[in-house]
């Protein structure tokens, strides 16, 4: 399915929103949308949910033989997933721009700017390392993908085994006036798209400017400055989840998923463990096994019966209806005089009716084949239909 | 002949929540213990010429593994649902459309596929598409002593000879689709359909709570 093109109107008051320092969801330019980390039973795996656009990720491991070229070193691979659950216009399975973009940024950002120690996951050199693999699936699309894939990717990271993990955060901004985590709809209509990856002590890993937009100094530099606030908050924040899960997993508490659903909401509804009643379970299941068997013991399945070489016979009617006459049928039947007998009088190739000609009666035969000479001239032998040679001297 | 183990026959904990994603026109997720789905819906809309069906709406059903590619076994449960959707959706009421059910797979902790049928439906329902019937799925696992288990986690199904899981319509309790592994006599299945019986009632009696307590503010 298309996406829907923004209208006209749309853009125009968005833009005058823009220019009047309003936003559509009440935000201010450089506020955040609520960010919520919600991390699942297992390890390293957890839900981002940055305003309305949601993100999941989960991070595996394996044992790998390492490249050729670097074999003190573990493997990174990152998988991010335009799921079509996000958005209509996301096909599956399809490689678009924008995933490629966001993939392609998601790496710079997390395996580039070794924000992972990949020596660190060398288990024997050249023989044995671990490949730490990230899934990431863009559950619903409401813009700045990559803040919530990247915080995602850094949460699950820092979940799963506790590796040396330096956080990051990151920035957006649009057009010449500057906005700060813009949803979707502020995103079509942005002029160019101003990234940068900072790491917790405030140091830039990577900054990435598309749109083909021109960036003075000054407003590189404040952005950078705004960043580094936003990645100090966001930091936090993830820090904080992470030790609320620890305490909880310590204390045996419950954790996952399921427990943080929201209760209060009308949409929500949640039930306890119930046992299904099965008192009188094995007394129906006798009487239905039971009902079932009386009827297939009434019909009895016929042996089949052996007319002649090759053919068999299943079923109603033991007597042939084909006319098959025993004296005949070793007779070889040779082509011409077959013909001669043989009157086609239809062409239908449902069924035709054959007649064969003979000297006091006729026979008439149904035959559901298409033609019947040809059939004949198809095997080959005249024992393979038996049934139909009537030919007497 | 094989006891039936009263402690094995309970339904997890279970919950959903619905609405809960802006863009699609439906989404629920489904929890049943630790087994968590989540879908969303679109529909009906434009669909591909090459997948249009001139007389009723085309159900498309991808199932999203939490790693790696979507394999074989996703598209034989995709399968499964897709089926299970196409009996229960009144599909001739949209001509020459087409209905997306995504399902993304949060955790597995067994009965996957049964939970998988349940936030189908219960996404089905938030997204108002006229259906037949609810239906829901319910998995039984029989252990190797014949134990019959409803609802079995990961570990169980692993213990398990067979495995079954069936979608059952509202209306009548009858099986829609039936997905079976393991070796099971014909006693065995019959018992776990009537078992299955029981437990979707408790099931469709959760769907009425969840649209009875959504509605509620409604006057």
């Amino acid at each position: 399915m298309r996406d829907t093109p923004l209208s006209n109107c749309d853009r125009l008051f968005l833009l005058k929103a823009i220019e009047e320092k309003k936003r559509l969801d009440g935000r201010q330019t450089y506020d955040y949308r609520n960010i919520k980390i919600t991390f699942g039973t297992d390890y390293g795996c957890c839900i981002v949910e940055l305003g309305k656009t949601r993100v999941l990720c989960q991070v595996s491991c394996e044992l790998v033989p390492p490249k050729d070229s670097r074999p003190t070193e573990g493997i990174m691979f990152f998988n991010l997933e335009l799921s079509p659950m996000a958005s209509p216009a996301f096909e599956p399975n399809r490689q678009s721009e924008l995933l490629v973009l966001l993939n392609r940024q998601l790496e710079r950002c997390l395996r580039n700017s070794k924000c992972i120690d990949t020596e660190s996951l060398c288990v024997v050199s050249g023989e044995k390392v671990w490949q730490i693999r990230v899934d990431i699936h863009v559950l619903n699309h409401d813009g700045n993908l990559m803040d919530a894939a990247s915080i995602a990717a850094i949460s699950a990271l820092s979940h799963f085994r506790r590796p040396d993990v330096a956080i990051q955060g990151r920035d957006v901004t649009v057009g010449s006036y500057l906005l700060v985590d813009p949803c979707e709809r502020e995103e079509r209509v942005k002029d160019g798209l101003l990234v940068i990856a900072m790491n917790k002590h405030q140091e830039i890993c990577s900054i990435q400017s598309s749109g083909g937009i021109m960036l003075l100094k000054d407003q590189v530099l404040r952005c950078s400055k705004i960043a580094s606030i936003k990645v100090s908050e966001i930091t936090e924040l993830i820090n904080k989840a992470l030790e609320n899960d620890k305490k909880i997993r310590k204390e045996g508490g419950k954790f996952g998923f399921a427990e943080s659903m929201p209760k209060e909401r009308i949409t929500t509804l949640k039930r306890d463990k119930a046992p299904v009643e099965m008192t009188d379970v094995k007394e129906t299941a006798n009487d239905i096994v039971n009902r079932t068997e009386t009827t297939t013991e009434v019909a009895s399945v016929p042996s089949p019966v052996l007319v002649a070489t090759g053919t068999a016979q299943v079923g109603e009617g033991i007597v042939n209806s084909w006319g098959l006459d025993e004296d005949e049928e070793d007779e070889p039947l040779t082509e011409d005089r077959k013909t001669d007998e043989v009157m086609i009088i239809s062409d239908s190739e449902e069924e035709e009716v054959v007649i064969l000609n003979e000297e006091a009666h006729f026979t008439t035969l149904l035959l559901r084949m298409r033609v019947y000479p040809d059939a004949r001239r198809l095997t080959g032998t005249s024992s393979a239909f038996p049934t139909v040679e009537r030919a007497r001297p | 002949m094989m006891e039936l183990d009263q402690s094995g026959s309970v339904l997890r904990e279970y919950g959903s929540e619905q609405s809960l994603l802006s863009r699609p026109d439906g989404s629920s997720t489904f929890v049943q213990g630790d087994t968590s789905i989540l879908a969303g819906v679109y529909g009906p809309a434009e669909v591909k010429v090459s997948k249009e069906i001139y007389d009723r709406a085309t159900v498309e059903v991808l199932i999203q593994p939490k790693m790696g590619l979507p394999s074989v076994r996703e598209r034989a449960r995709e399968q499964c649902v897709r089926e299970t959707c196409e009996a229960a959706l009144l599909l001739t009421l949209h001509p020459r459309s087409s209905l997306t059910v995504i399902l993304q797979v949060v955790h597995d902790d067994g009965s996957l596929l049964s939970c998988c049928l349940n936030a189908a439906c219960m996404a089905l329902m938030d997204a108002g598409l006229p259906m037949n019937h609810l239906f829901c799925g319910v998995t039984c696992a029989i252990s190797k002593e014949g134990q019959i288990t409803t609802d079995p986690t990961a570990r169980q199904e692993k213990e398990s000879r067979a495995l079954l899981t069936f979608a059952l319509d509202s209306v009548e309790r009858n099986v829609l689709m039936s997905s079976t592994t393991g070796s099971f006599s014909v006693h065995e299945l019959q018992q776990c359909i009537a078992v299955s019986q029981k437990a979707s009632e408790q099931i469709f009696q959760f769907y009425r709570d969840s649209v009875k307590r959504r509605y509620s503010k409604i006057q």
